[in-house]
C-alpha cells in the first residue's frame, strides 16, 4: 500500500540548552498523511522531545538547538524564517494533562479561531459546534457552553482541549501522552476519538502505554536513549520486530 | 483532654508554651482595640460616629475635632498611590516572569525586594529634598500646562506648585508600595502552569496574547490580594507622607494643596495634645484607622485564600 508522506524527519538531532550531548541523535523517519503514528519507548528516550520539535515548542525556552531537517509537505520547518504562529496553526498539540484556559467552554474552543481574527458570531458558533462534535463532547456540554471550563471532569476537559485544537483545522495533531492523567473510561473515549480522527488528520501520539499504541496507531516508532531503534507498521512492531531491543521492550522485558 | 494528659510530659509543656504564644497574639489584638476604645471614649461620647467622620474642622483651640480632613487625605493619597503603582507593578511582574531574559530576572527581582526594605523615613527625606523640588519645578507646572484648561480635570491641578502636597505624597507612597504589588504579582504569575501557557502557544498565540488571556486571568485573585495588602500598607504609612504632605486639615479638590492623613496627624500632634478631649480625639482617629486597615487586610486574606484554593484543584 502506497502512503503519502506528510512529514519527513531527516538526520534530525536536538540539543537542550547548555548541553553538548544530543537529546535526539540523527533521527530519520516518515510520518504518513492521515495515519496515526505512535512514538513509544522508556522514559527519557526522547519521544516527547521529538514530538515537541514538530511544532517548535522548544523555541519557547532559549538556547535549545535543532540540527538536520523536519520537512512538512516538503518544506523544512526548522529554518529561522519559518512563521511559528503559522506552523502552530497547522500543527496542533494536546498535552499530558488537560489544559483548559480560565474561560468558558465556548471561549476555550473559540480561542484559536479568535486568534486568527474570526469575529463573526455565527461562523464562530458553527465551528465551535463542529469541533465539539468531532471531539465527541457536544452532547455533554451543548447546554452549558457559557459555563467555566474548569467545572468539567478531567476526561471532558481533555476532550475540550482536543476540540480546541481541532477548531482551527490543523493538518497534524500531536498528542503528548494524552491519557496519562485520566481514568480508564475517559482513556478509552480519547482512544476512540483518536481512531475516529485518523482519516481526516495526521496524528502523532506519544504514549507510555503499549496497549494504547497497539490499539490506536497504524505506525509505531520505538525510541531508546535518544535514537530511533525501529519504525514500522504497528502490527509488525508488536508481533515481529526486526530488532531484539524492540522485541524486549514490547514484550515488557524492560522499560 | 484525657488524651492530652496521657502525652509525654515534654509534649505537654511544649504544647502549653506554643499555645500561650498563640494566645498572646490574640490577646494583643483585643487589648489594642480595648485601649483604643477606652482612650477614645471621651471623644466618642462628645462627637458620636457620623458627626466625627463628617466634620472637617480640626480646631484644638475651640476643641472641635472632626476626622473628615484626615480621612480624606488618607483615602486620596492611598487611591492615587494605587492608581500609579498598580499598572507599573503589573508591568514589572510581567517583565520579570515572561519577558526578561533569565540572567536579568534574579538581579531585578532582588532590586525590587530591596526597595521594600528601605526604611520609610528615608523615602520621606528623599521625598522632601529630592522629589518635592522636582515636582514643584517640573512635573506640577507641566501638569498644569497640559490639563489646566480642561474642565474638572484642570481643577485637580489648581494652585501654586509647591511640591508639598497630595500629589507628591501619593507619588512617594506609590514608589513604596510598588515592590509589594510587583513581587506578589510575580509570584502569582509564576503559579500559572507552564503546560497551560504552552497550550496557548501551541494554538499560535503570541506572547502578549498568552499573558493577556492565560497568565492574567489565572493569577487575577493573587494579584488582587497583593493590591489589597499594598493598600493596607499605604493606609498606615506615616513617615514618608509626613515629610511631603504639609499637615493641613483641609479638604481641597486640587492635588497641589497641602493636606493631612490620619497617620500624619497622629504623629505630629500627640505631643501637642494638651487637653483630654484633644488626646481622646487622636485616639478616636487611631481607632478609625485601625478598623479601616483591619477590614482591608481581612478582604486581602479572603482573596488570597480563594486564590490558593483555586490552584490546589
Amino acid at each position: 500500500m502506497e502512503e503519502k508522506t506528510k512529514i519527513q524527519v531527516k538526520d534530525f538531532s536536538f540539543y537542550y540548552a547548555g548541553s553538548d550531548k544530543p537529546a535526539l541523535k540523527n533521527i530519520n523517519m516518515p510520518i504518513y498523511e492521515n495515519k496515526v503514528t505512535a512514538l513509544i519507548g522508556p522514559s527519557g528516550c526522547g519521544k516527547t522531545t521529538l514530538l515537541r520539535s514538530f511544532n517548535r515548542m522548544h523555541d519557547l525556552y532559549p538556547g535549545n538547538r535543532y540540527e538536520g531537517e523536519i520537512l512538512l509537505d516538503g518544506k523544512n520547518i526548522l529554518t529561522d524564517d519559518i512563521d511559528l504562529i503559522d506552523l502552530r496553526s497547522r500543527v496542533g498539540m494536546v498535552f499530558q494533562k488537560p489544559t483548559p484556559f480560565p474561560m468558558s467552554i465556548f471561549d476555550n474552543v473559540a480561542y484559536g479561531l479568535r486568534l486568527r481574527g474570526i469575529k463573526n458570531k455565527s461562523e464562530l458558533e458553527g465551528r465551535v459546534e463542529k469541533a465539539l462534535k468531532q471531539a465527541a463532547l457536544w452532547d455533554e456540554v451543548k447546554d452549558r457552553l457559557k459555563d467555566s471550563a474548569s467545572g468539567l471532569s478531567g476526561g471532558q476537559q481533555q476532550r475540550l482541549v482536543i476540540a480546541r485544537a481541532l477548531a482551527v483545522e490543523p493538518e497534524v495533531l500531536l498528542f503528548d501522552e494524552p491519557t496519562s492523567a485520566l481514568d480508564p473510561i475517559s482513556t478509552s473515549k480519547i482512544e476512540e476519538l483518536v481512531v475516529s480522527l485518523r482519516d481526516s488528520i495526521t496524528i502523532i501520539i506519544v504514549t507510555h502505554n503499549m496497549q494504547q499504541a497497539a490499539r490506536v496507531s497504524d505506525y509505531t516508532a520505538f525510541m531508546y536513549l535518544g535514537e530511533l531503534v525501529e519504525f514500522d507498521k504497528t502490527d509488525i512492531i508488536f508481533t515481529s520486530p526486526k530488532k531484539k531491543l524492540t522485541e524486549d521492550y514490547v514484550s515488557g522485558r524492560f522499560g | 483532654m484525657k488524651k492530652f494528659l496521657k502525652l509525654p510530659f515534654a509534649d505537654i509543656v511544649f504544647a502549653l508554651i506554643s499555645f500561650s504564644a498563640a494566645i498572646t497574639i490574640l490577646t494583643l489584638v483585643v487589648a489594642t482595640v480595648v485601649v483604643l476604645f477606652k482612650e477614645a471614649s471621651l471623644a466618642i461620647d462628645k462627637f458620636g460616629f457620623l458627626k466625627f467622620i463628617f466634620t472637617v474642622e480640626w480646631n484644638p483651640v475651640k476643641e472641635i475635632f472632626g476626622a473628615a480632613a484626615s480621612l480624606y487625605g488618607t483615602l486620596i493619597t492611598t487611591f492615587l498611590a494605587l492608581l500609579i503603582a498598580v499598572p507599573v507593578s503589573i508591568g514589572i511582574a510581567i517583565f520579570l516572569t515572561e519577558v526578561a531574559p533569565p540572567f536579568l530576572r534574579t538581579p531585578i527581582g532582588i532590586a525590587i525586594e530591596m526597595l521594600a526594605a528601605i526604611p520609610s523615613i528615608i523615602y520621606g527625606m528623599w521625598g522632601l529634598f529630592t522629589l518635592a523640588p522636582i515636582m514643584a519645578d517640573y512635573i506640577e507646572p507641566t501638569l498644569q500646562k497640559w490639563f489646566g484648561d480642561w474642565p474638572i480635570v484642570g481643577k485637580l491641578f489648581e494652585g501654586t506648585p509647591m511640591g508639598i502636597d497630595l500629589l507628591t505624597a501619593s507619588v512617594i507612597l506609590s514608589i513604596m508600595i510598588t515592590p509589594f504589588i510587583a513581587s506578589i504579582s510575580r509570584d502569582a504569575f509564576k503559579l500559572t502552569p507552564d503546560i497551560v501557557k504552552e497550550s496557548a502557544y501551541a494554538l499560535g498565540a503570541t506572547k502578549w496574547e498568552v499573558i493577556k488571556d492565560v497568565v492574567l486571568p489565572y493569577s487575577k485573585l493573587g494579584v488582587y490580594g497583593g493590591i489589597v495588602l499594598a493598600l493596607g500598607r499605604a493606609l498606615g504609612e506615616t513617615m514618608a507622607v509626613a515629610f511631603v504632605l504639609g499637615n493641613k486639615h483641609q479638604i481641597t479638590f486640587s492635588l497641589l494643596d497641602a493636606a493631612a492623613t490620619i497617620t500624619v496627624t497622629l504623629a505630629n500632634e500627640f505631643t501637642e495634645a494638651d487637653t483630654d478631649l484633644y488626646l481622646s480625639s487622636l485616639f478616636y482617629l487611631a481607632l478609625i484607622l485601625f478598623l479601616l486597615s483591619f477590614s482591608i487586610l481581612a478582604v486581602a486574606k479572603f482573596f488570597l485564600l480563594r486564590a490558593e484554593k483555586h490552584f490546589q484543584r
